[in-house]
């Protein structure tokens, strides 16, 4: 405090002339080109601030005055006058500068780039909103122009730099909030001068240095090069960049999660196609029989000449490939390779799936929490005024058409949240409450009828299909199953939006979510019913037959139906419905996009796909077919029938939904069908890589006994199977041991809400106490003013004057 | 800085003509301060509303954006004005008052009836769109 006396006691007052000030207390000359005109203006309008503050006064102090407790900056009793000197105190403060001096940038990235490479106490809260304010302790480095001029702060601040790593002054260039060129200008002075080495070192040392960092700059030369061609490569920049400047973020997160669900595709056929099935292909069984003639069938069905194929299940065999013949296998031929690998196909093939499967678990659960991370804060649902204001501008927008839908759309939200808070302020009648309350359990109680009944007619044509049993070879009747299914995922849904006109929801997202939780209920029973269709009656229909190849093809015929009619809907739903809109009303009516029901799909789709896997290895190769399909179709359809919903969309709150539903109904069902699968269903014994085994994994038992028989040197091997893997005991305590670390986590959040809680009271506080030390400091300077005024001759002390007033207070 | 090359106008931005702040937006990231962008400019312009800009950078440039009397807060006339734009003027007066009151509420931390800089900061972290939102695609 003392301190701040002395500043105040410091500053020349020179009242008699307003129109000759300096710009600011200190000097501006070096000062960043694009602050030099506003420093100019700045100081022209600290000496109008007087009559601007009126003006704004006006305003604010009735603003003010209708506000609860808040001290407004200008006092209730009305607009004053604040003296020359208060207003150049008030333009020198640290939260003013920030704005229009480059010396003070550089000297709030200095105080950081310190703290960085000390790393000094506890780590801080979560990086949250570094302040923008100089710290304090660079208070005099700040305001003393004296003691640095802006090149030494500038030397500072490259010093401090080059004790950072790359990364790490990479990071802080990116965030400094001057120009490029300037930037540049700052990383080539904290660079390692090169010059120096030269001078150091003679002979093979610094030949050895030099060639290293030349090596280093190559390479990262290459690393640009590279990274500006995966960018020329990356596919549809173009087209998700016109979606996005038509439609909006919105539309755009749904064609971005179309390019996720590609890249998860790529990442779990990648595995499966090095180690199966090119290797299957290289070493083909015998035929069994005649293959049959390719008829146009067989697309929809995947059966027929396809089933043969390293397409299914049935065609890997179980045997050791390339190994040298000790014994005759059944219906293989004795191939010896000299100096080949034998390649064990059974436990290939079930490693290869585990661990695929794997690796898209690991990759889900990584994005889908670093989605979270991104998109929920603590306390994110307040300030939902300031953020429809301020971030609901969406700067990708280039169309005029669009951007006036922009307009609209955020007038409507924000009409719709002043209604929300006069209905909030009003309380709402009990009967009127208790009457919606109704009407959502009804519509609630209609859709999960509509579901049952879906599911039962599902379980009932199931059923029907087994009894007529309809063989292998009538390839068009096993169509019937999926075109039910089909027609039912589609039909459902628009019964769904009906019903729900009835109901009247407060917020809209919380219709979105609605929606997308009843259709994710009928999607996630008809599925359910299906596997246990394939896994409980087929097995045992199928008793002597290649089971797996069935439900292998089964699925592969879902799949194909399922585009089939997706491509249906976008032509009815969207072309058609534009059409009849446009005739019906002469202003363009065309149809919203509906974004959560089309990403149900891609996530249905998906699903399907995991089921799968097990049983036809290249259903990810047509998963990416038809998604790189259904991209274009999507497009062309969105470009020409569609505009971009009226709702409000938050479209990192969706993704992260999204991402969420993808790993959670979807992969852990596929997952645990999977598991189930490979752990309790007797595979068939005349086909595949399992014939001669009771489960599946027997397969991974049978080469640990292998082991165990081959001698102590791997003898770790089958300790840690029979120790960690069979016994219970150590997923008790995983799980326990992952409890626990939720819980404290759980803990750890709500303490750190606690905290911001407290410093959002001290930062109010704070202000009161500005407020009053800003009208301390104006009453100060008018009795200064007012006794000058009344003794012009005498010379007077300012000290002795302050000490009165302070101590007349 | 004095290699000048080609100087753009604001109404030569042609495909952002629409975005009710483009004046705005030429004015900050402009060496006068009047609009007229030099190459250097415009870089620094799309660097910052790049994908890679770091949060806290955007929310610096896009305070400055609206503050239109360029006093380093965001005060209620800043406030309504960027009420206003974003509305095209299509609502009352009492509503965009009543609106911009709400604001401050919300997102002013001490209290002064204006919002600094560090204000905007921890509302701007409280909104996992800004990052997507105030990004234009090249």
């Amino acid at each position: 405090m003392s301190r701040s006396l002395a500043f105040v006691l410091n500053v020349p007052e020179t009242p008699q002339d307003p129109e000759d000030q300096e710009p600011s207390p200190y000097d501006e000359s070096e000062v960043h080109d694009s602050f030099h005109q506003l420093i100019r203006e700045q100081s022209r309008w600290v000496a109008e601030e007087g009559l601007e503050l009126q003006h704004r006064a006006l305003g604010a102090g009735a603003l003010g005055a209708s506000g609860s407790d808040r001290q407004a900056l200008l006092g209730p009793e009305g607009a004053p006058v604040y003296s020359t000197a208060t207003l150049r105190i008030l333009a020198s403060m640290p939260s003013r500068t920030i704005g229009r001096s480059r010396g003070a940038i550089i000297s709030q990235y200095y105080s950081r780039t310190v703290r960085l490479r000390r790393r000094a106490g506890r780590p801080q809260l979560r990086d949250v909103g570094r302040s923008a304010r100089p710290s304090l302790r660079l208070y005099d480095l700040e305001l003393d122009p004296a003691v640095l001029e802006e090149d030494e702060k500038q030397g500072l601040l490259v010093k401090e730099l080059q004790g950072l790593t790359v990364a790490q002054r990479d990071h802080m260039l990116r965030g400094m909030p001057l120009s490029l060129a300037e930037k540049r200008c700052l990383r080539e002075e904290s660079r390692p001068p090169r010059g120096k080495r030269r001078a150091r070192g003679h002979g093979l040392l610094s030949c050895c240095s030099r060639l290293r960092e030349s090596c280093i700059l190559a390479s990262h030369n290459l690393g640009l090069v590279l990274l500006s061609g995966l960018q020329a490569l990356m596919p549809w920049h173009y087209a998700l960049k016109r979606i996005g400047g038509q439609f909006g973020s919105s539309v755009l997160s749904y064609f971005l999660f179309l390019k996720t669900l590609l890249a998860f595709n790529t990442l779990l056929l990648l595995p499966l196609l090095a180690f199966i099935v090119a290797v299957q292909a290289a070493f083909p069984p015998a035929p069994s029989g005649s293959a049959p003639a390719f008829r146009g069938l067989e697309l929809l069905t995947g059966g027929g000449c396809f089933t043969h194929t390293v397409m299914y299940y049935g065609y890997y065999s179980n045997a050791t490939l390339n190994q040298p013949c000790a014994s005759p296998l059944d219906g293989g031929q004795c191939t010896p390779e000299a100096g080949g690998l034998p390649y064990n196909m059974p436990l290939a093939y079930l490693f290869t799936v585990g661990v695929a499967f794997f690796i898209t678990c690991i990759t889900l659960v990584y994005s889908m929490s670093r989605s979270f991370g991104e998109s929920y804060r603590v306390g994110s649902t307040s300030g939902v005024h300031a953020i429809t204001v301020f971030c609901s501008w969406d700067y990708k927008v280039t169309q005029k058409w669009a951007s006036r839908l922009q307009h609209d759309n955020i007038r409507t939200q924000l009409k719709e949240l002043l209604a929300e808070g006069q209905l909030r302020q009003r309380p709402r009648r009990a009967c009127g409450r208790l009457q919606q309350g109704a009407v959502l359990g009804l519509v609630w109680l209609l859709c999960l009828g509509t579901t049952l009944v879906c599911s039962l007619a599902v379980y009932t044509f199931s059923e029907l299909v087994i009894q007529s049993r309809v063989s292998a070879e009538q390839d068009g009747a096993l169509l019937a199953l999926p075109l039910v299914v089909c027609l039912l995922n589609l039909g459902a849904p628009y019964l769904f939006r009906v019903l729900a006109v009835l109901e009247r929801h407060d917020s809209p997202v919380l219709e979105v979510y609605v929606a997308i939780c009843r259709n994710l209920i009928l999607k996630v029973v008809i599925l359910g019913i299906l596997c246990y269709h394939w896994l409980g009656r087929r097995v045992g229909t199928l008793k002597d037959q290649c089971w797996e190849d069935f439900v292998g093809q089964e699925l592969y015929r879902l799949m194909v139906m399922d585009f089939i009619f997706t491509l249906l809907d976008t032509l009815l739903g969207e072309l058609v419905w534009r059409l009849i809109s446009e005739k019906r009303s002469q202003r363009k009516g065309k149809p919203e996009f509906d974004i959560a029901g089309n990403v149900l799909e891609l996530i249905y789709g998906q699903t399907l796909t995991w089921l799968g896997v097990l049983f036809s290895p290249l259903l990810p190769a047509m998963q990416i077919i038809k998604l790189l399909f259904l991209f274009y179709v999507k497009k062309t359809s969105l470009m020409a029938n569609c505009q971009a919903p009226r709702r409000p969309w938050k479209a990192s709150h969706m993704s992260t939904v999204f991402i969420s539903l993808l790993c959670f109904p979807s992969f852990l069902g596929a997952a645990v069908f999977l598991c189930y699968a490979i752990w309790q269903v007797k595979p068939s014994s005349i086909c595949g890589p399992f014939r001669t085994l009771d489960t599946m994994y027997e397969a991974g038992k049978v080469w640990v006994r292998h082991l165990e028989e081959a001698g102590p040197g791997v003898s770790w091997l089958p300790w840690i199977h029979r120790y960690l893997v069979e016994s219970a005991f150590p997923i008790y305590l995983a799980s326990a041991l992952l409890l626990a670390v939720i819980y404290l986590n759980i803990q750890v959040v709500k303490g750190q809400r606690k905290v911001i809680c407290l410093l959002k009271e001290q930062l109010s506080n704070e202000g009161e106490d500005k407020i009053f030390l800003i009208n301390k400091l104006q009453r100060v300077y008018e009795r200064k003013e007012r006794s000058r005024v009344g003794r012009t001759e005498e010379a007077v002390m300012p000290p002795a004057v302050f000490t009165d007033d302070w101590d007349a207070q | 800085m004095g290699n000048k090359q080609t100087v753009f106008t604001h109404e030569q931005l042609e495909a952002y003509q629409d975005n009710p702040f483009r004046q705005r937006i030429a004015q900050v990231f402009s060496e006068d301060g009047d609009g007229h962008m030099t190459l250097d400019n415009f870089l620094d312009m799309f660097s910052v509303m790049s994908e890679m800009a770091p949060r806290d950078l955007k929310a610096y440039y896009a305070f400055k954006i609206y503050d239109f009397n360029n006093d380093d807060y965001i005060c209620v006339w800043d406030l309504e004005q960027t009420v206003t734009k974003l509305t095209r003027g299509e609502l009352s007066a009492e509503e965009v008052s009543l609106v911009c009151e709400k604001v401050l509420d919300e997102a002013d931390g001490d209290h002064d009836g204006r919002l600094s800089l560090e204000d905007f900061q921890n509302m701007i972290l409280r909104a996992p769109d800004f990052l997507s939102t105030f990004h234009i695609r090249i």
